[in-house]
Parts: C-alpha cells; structure tokens; sequence
C-alpha cells in the first residue's frame, strides 16, 4: 500500500497560513505590540518638550517627526519578525515543509505590516492634536503610514533574516535598514508637508504606492533566501 | 525510494563524513549512530534540504528534485509556540503540511489520546514538559503523510510509554510504505522490513 501523494501549501494558503499564526501570537503578546505603540507616542511627546512649545515651529517640524518616529518604532519590532520563530524551530519546519518559502515571509510581513504599522495610522488623530495638524494633513498622514509602513515592514524582513543568528544583530538590523527607508521617509514627510502648504500631494503618494508594490513583490523573495542562507 | 550516493558534509571547515552512500526502500528504517559531533544531525538536516552537502547526491525514486514536500523533519527544537494551546500548535503544523487531519476535529482528539495527551489539549504548550513536547511531535507525525521522516533523537526526554508510543508510530509509518531515517544515542525497538545502520565517525 503506498499512502497518498502530499503536496506542499499553495502560495495563497502559505500567505495566509503565516499571516493568521503571527496575528494569533500578537494577540496573545500584546505587550510587544503595545510596546511600539508607547514608544512612538513617547518619543513624538518628547519634541514639544524638547523644542518648546510653539504652535507654529511644532507644525513645521510635524510631518518630519512622525516619520522619523515611526521608522524608529518599527526598528523596535523588526528583530522579533524572524527571531523566536528561529530559535523555537518554526522556521526549520516552514523550510522543510515545501510549502514556498517567499510566500511564508509575505505572510509573516503582511501579520508585522497589521500589528506594527495599522496601530500607528490609528493613533494618528492623537498625534494631530499634539502637534496642530489640521484635518486634510491629517488623513494625508494616515494615508501615508498606511502605504509607507508596509514598505518598512518589507524592509525590515529583509534586515531581520540577513541578521538572524548574528551576535549584536540588533544594531546591525539597524544599521541595513535605516540607510534603505530614506526614500520612504522622504516621500512620507513630504507629502504630509505638502498637505499642510494646501499642495496637491498625489505625486508623493503615487511614490509610496509604487514603492509599496515593489516591496511586496521583491522583499518576501530576498528575505527568504536570506532565511536559507541563515538556516544552513 | 531514497538513495544517497557519495554523500559529504561539513560543519564549517571541518569535514564531517565522506563517500557516505545508502539507500533505502519503502518500509525501510536507517538508524544513524555515532558518537557527539560526528554528523548525525548534519546528515538529517542534509536529507531535509536544511544544509547543503560539500557534494554528493540525495535523490529520491531517482530524481533530485523528488524531495520538496515529502519530508517531516523533527529536530531538537519542534516550532512549538509557548503561548498556543496544544491543539492550537497541532492544527497549526498540520496545517503547514498540507495534512488534511488539520480540519478535522476527531483526528486531533484521536492523535492526543493515541499519545496519552487528551487530558491536556487546551493547555499552553509553555506549561508542559519537555517530554510531553516530545509526545506532542508523535501526535503530528501520527497523522502524517509524508514518505520520508526524518527523526533527530526522537527519543530523548520520552519515559518508557513514550518510547513504545514512538516505536509504535514509526512502525506503523513503515508497515504504510514510508521511510524513517533516525539518528538515536539509545536503542530503539523498531519493527522495519528492513533496517540499514549508518554509523558515523568510524
């Protein structure tokens, strides 16, 4: 008796596999989820307190701040994106278990991309009414975060897995990442600079969008050889 | 069919094993001995496509393509996350290797009770032992279809019941046409067809 012919997971069930594995465990540790939530509004909090004050030196400087507080907020979750799944085994199982690797690493990234980024779009309005943005400003920035942290979290993948095992990876995850989010950033702040000015903003935007299908085409695919690599 | 031919394997630049051949058919068992550091789980982390031997060839019914998908590997970590349940972690695996057990609810109860672990299905895998980690690894290979295992120490931590719930899995994975290559420090009684012994560092 020869016992049936298994398969590996189809690329749409690996995605959607590893997206619903890692919403399941942030749930249950929400303190890692909440933990760069409190920084961003923390580190955000500290620039009024630092620079003063003024209504109209805290606006300038808005659309700037959240990104760059955004971008560092994230830093502090990409190590955890590959990590525990390293040390507990998980990741030698999604090698061996023939389902597409790539496909795994989108679905953990689009899991980071709703547990790490989504969080601070929503926190957005808070934000608004700390540094006086108005409310057109105020959805570009949203609008902004929702398209450009997802690019991070690809980013952030590919750090993280080029990283992995390497003693101090922390800081080095930093060091790859940072210089590689510079365009998001720009494109980001720009835009909600823009908003504020009353220009149009589209072409920011359309950037962050481009950029977005670009990450998600090519960072599950280099974050995933990386795994290889790091597996062996 | 499994057949390694010539195999040779390094851990950085130490060479651990060369011109390692064996085959194996179905309802075959290779036991993998030798003493620490000598390659055991390099050579079962080879055949699961983890490492990539210096050279030689692993082919299975003769192609080197053949394996994606027929492997279930059990290394010395599980992928057990703490904070799922028990039956959380089950379904979870199974569901990664396209196992059609992962929606039915009957095959999860009767792989926990086939493994003594009924009792505990909605605890945290955090709150068990490391022996009843091993139990649940037998409880996911109980149900799956894969061809060819691949077991690391599968019985270390396991107590006297373990072990015969071990062997009996393995025996009944062998007796359906599949393949078990087991690198073990104890004995351990498998009912095999037929048995290749591969002992390293001679």
């Amino acid at each position: 008796m020869t016992p049936p012919v298994p398969t590996g997971l189809s690329a749409w069930t690996a995605v959607s596999w590893a997206c619903r594995r890692d919403l399941l465990l942030a749930l249950r540790g929400k303190a890692d989820v909440a933990l760069v939530l409190v920084f961003f509004v923390l580190v955000t909090s500290l620039f009024p307190l630092g620079v003063g004050p003024e209504p109209e030196l805290l606006r300038t400087m808005a659309p700037g701040i959240v990104w760059v507080c955004a971008l560092l907020a994230s830093l502090l979750s990409f190590g955890r994106l590959f990590s525990a799944d390293h040390a507990d085994g998980t990741l030698e199982q999604m090698a061996v278990s023939g389902a597409p690797l790539p496909a795994l690493v989108a679905g953990k990234m689009l899991a980071h991309a709703l547990t790490a980024g989504l969080p601070l779009a929503l926190l957005m309005p808070l934000l608004a009414v700390q540094f006086g943005l108005a409310t057109g400003a105020l959805l570009v920035a949203i609008a902004t975060l929702l398209l450009g942290m997802p690019i991070l979290s690809g980013l952030g993948a590919i750090g993280a897995a080029l990283t992995l095992g390497v003693g101090g990876g922390g800081a080095l995850l930093a060091l790859l990442v940072l210089p590689l989010s510079i365009p998001v950033l720009i494109f980001g702040a720009g835009a909600i600079a823009a908003a504020q000015d009353g220009m149009p903003v589209d072409a920011q935007l359309s950037l962050l969008g481009a950029g977005l299908i670009l990450a998600a085409i090519g960072c599950p695919f280099a974050a995933a050889a990386a795994l290889r690599i790091a597996l062996d | 069919m499994l057949r390694v031919e010539q195999l040779c394997c390094a851990r950085g630049p130490r060479e651990l094993f060369r011109d390692l051949s064996f085959s194996a058919a179905a309802g075959d068992a290779v036991i993998v001995t030798g003493p620490n550091g000598s390659g055991k789980t390099t050579l079962l982390r080879a055949l699961a496509g983890l490492t990539l031997p210096v050279s030689g060839a692993i082919r299975w019914n003769d192609s080197r393509q053949g394996l994606a998908a027929k492997r279930a590997y059990l290394g010395h970590a599980a992928g057990w996350k703490e904070s799922f349940s028990v039956t959380e972690n089950l379904r979870f695996a199974w569901q990664l290797d396209a196992e059609t057990a992962a929606n039915d609810e009957g095959a999860v109860s009767a792989a926990l009770e086939r493994v003594g672990m009924a009792r505990q299905r909605n605890l945290s895998v955090g709150r068990l032992s490391q022996g009843q980690k091993k139990r649940l690894h037998l409880a996911r290979l109980s149900r799956s279809t894969r061809p060819l295992w691949l077991l690391d120490e599968p019985g270390a931590a396991l107590d006297g019941e373990g072990l015969d719930i071990l062997a009996d899995v393995v025996a009944a994975h062998l007796r359906q046409g599949g393949i078990a290559a087991i690198a073990t420090h104890q004995p351990l009684a498998i009912a095999a067809a037929r048995t290749h012994n591969v002992a390293l560092g001679g």
